[in-house]
């Protein structure tokens, strides 16, 4: 296998963006990738998009892109798993450069979600159909059952998860391309409007438009584009039941433990050893879960180390230096790649007021569904 | 009339069938081909006990068109006396009494409208006993 590189990047403002069709944002991420890299030609691309067919009703995503982005008749593949399917794209991208198949790849994520679809529905296709969400459940209420496991099992507080909100909208204030840049107080999130209990508005991640695009190519290869490449250390993925009745713990999502064990001993590192980490926060709970399954503390600790402020911008382990999914907004087939740009910026110093000083190794974590699959990137600076 | 779509999880809606694998013992619901734990394909049907505890749950403020003269409902994963699990909503009982570890017992009762024609369908729901 080839050692690959991550060589440019670009993405859109994620938001509403009323004035722009799916198509448009894929193209206007897909060249700002294209000219932030330098490259003249790519030699296959993918896309992830959790729901061309439920959003806007367009399927058949890669060909569609790959005409409108003047590309034919070069492969376009366009990859899904619900919420994952970003990270997913990436790690499709990744093996097919590092077989040495393709020079250049670009790998894509884009949603298209404000076009007036029920989206709540739309967003629980990525659960089981005929048994949790034929009974009334929404994704907002399962991670909130996930919430309340938690809080009854480890004692993690309201403000806990409020915290989590109020540091990544602290972070997405200094990032250009969110879609909330603005701060707010736990006072704010505990009095927001109840979605699912204990979930409040303010404890979800948005309903957004927004595309991401990166180009990678072999570590050889990168030399001819950029002086700073990020290098794709290790890149794993972990599936686990679609239903979450069916978890032998409702506290601890398994596919996420499981990519973390095998992209730990893909890159020889420890989780101490990671300097930042953008983290799946769909909703507050997740990012407290998710914290814990990567193993950066121990089980049950995550709502204190938000709260001790461990992972804010100067904490011991920066999560969700973007904004994360709260505040730069979740395009859910753009998050994945949208994660990999905020490492990419942050190792090689363009994340401006948002920078991690000395930020060397960084980690992405992607989840679908209430946690049924998950993928886990991580790169390095060179 | 019903439809296909429906017809096939009547023995699951109706009458909680699932597949106990004899091999190794697990209870399966909805019934698998394939046990997840052991790996047989040899099941016998079981029908679940219809008595068991809430495990977690949440009050659905915000759901899907297809719920949303319903709301605020409560939904819980259910841990049934012989050990298998379901998602279910809860009826008849007050929101503010539901807590982790109480009893249930599941019943029958209309869940939704399927489709534009609006097809009544049913199954199980739990209640606070």
């Amino acid at each position: 296998m080839k050692e690959v590189a991550v060589i440019g990047v670009g993405m859109t403002n994620f938001g509403e963006l009323w004035n722009k069709s799916i198509k448009d944002i894929f193209v206007e991420a897909a060249l700002k990738a294209i000219d932030n890299a330098g490259v003249d030609h790519i030699d296959s691309m993918y896309i992830g998009t959790m729901s061309g067919g439920l959003f806007v009703g367009q399927e058949h995503i890669g060909a569609v892109m790959a005409d409108y982005l003047g590309m034919n008749p070069v492969p376009a593949t366009r990859v899904e798993s619900a919420c994952a399917s970003g990270g997913t794209a990436f790690r499709q991208a990744y093996f097919e450069v590092a077989s040495g198949s393709s020079e250049i790849v670009l790998a894509s994520g884009v949603e298209k979600m404000t076009d007036g679809v029920d989206v709540t529905a739309a967003l629980a296709t990525a659960a089981d159909q005929e048994y949790e969400v034929y009974n009334g459940v929404t994704f907002p209420g399962l991670y909130a059952m996930i919430a309340n496991a938690h809080m009854h099992q480890y004692k993690t507080t309201r403000e806990q998860l409020a915290a989590v909100a109020v540091k990544n909208h602290r972070n997405g204030k200094n990032n250009p391309n969110a879609q909330f840049r603005n701060e707010i107080t736990i006072e704010q999130v505990l009095n927001s409007t109840l979605v699912a209990d204990p979930l409040r508005l303010l404890d979800c991640s948005p309903v957004s438009d927004g595309g991401a695009a990166v180009i990678l190519c072999s570590m050889e290869l990168a030399k001819q584009f950029t002086d700073s490449p990020v290098r794709v250390i290790a890149s794993a993925q972990a599936s686990d039941t679609i239903s979450l009745y069916e978890r032998d713990s409702l506290t601890t999502l398994k596919a996420v433990s499981d990519a973390a064990a095998k992209a730990y001993k893909q890159a020889e590192l420890k989780p101490d050893n990671i300097d930042i980490a953008e983290v799946h926060d769909c909703f507050t709970i997740a990012e407290i879960v998710v914290s814990e399954d990567l193993g950066f503390f121990e089980k049950g600790c995550g709502g204190a180390a938000v709260e001790e402020g461990k992972t804010s911008l100067e904490g011991q382990i920066p999560i969700n230096t973007s904004g994360g999914l709260k505040s730069k907004g979740h395009p859910v087939g753009a998050t994945g790649i949208a994660q990999i740009i905020e490492l990419y910026e942050q190792l090689t110093g363009q994340a401006g007021k948002r920078q991690v000083k000395d930020a060397r190794i960084g980690l992405a974590q992607n989840m679908g569904g209430s946690g049924a699959s998950c993928t886990i990137n991580i790169l390095e600076a060179v | 009339m019903i439809s296909p779509k429906y017809a096939r999880e009547i023995p699951q809606r109706y009458r909680l069938e699932a597949a106990k694998c004899k091999s190794c013992g697990k209870i399966n619901f909805p019934p698998r081909l394939v046990c997840p734990r052991c790996k047989s394909r040899e099941f016998e049907t079981v029908r679940l006990s219809n008595e068991g505890k809430i495990l977690t749950y949440t009050i659905i403020r915000v759901s899907s068109d297809t719920f949303s003269h319903q709301t605020p409902y409560a939904v819980a994963i259910i841990e049934t006396n012989d050990g298998a699990k379901l998602m279910a909503m809860i009826a008849d009982s007050d929101l503010n009494e539901i807590e982790i570890g109480k009893k249930v017992k599941l019943v029958f009762r209309k869940i939704q409208d399927e489709g534009v024609w609006g097809l009544h369908c049913y199954g199980y729901k739990a209640v606070l006993i």
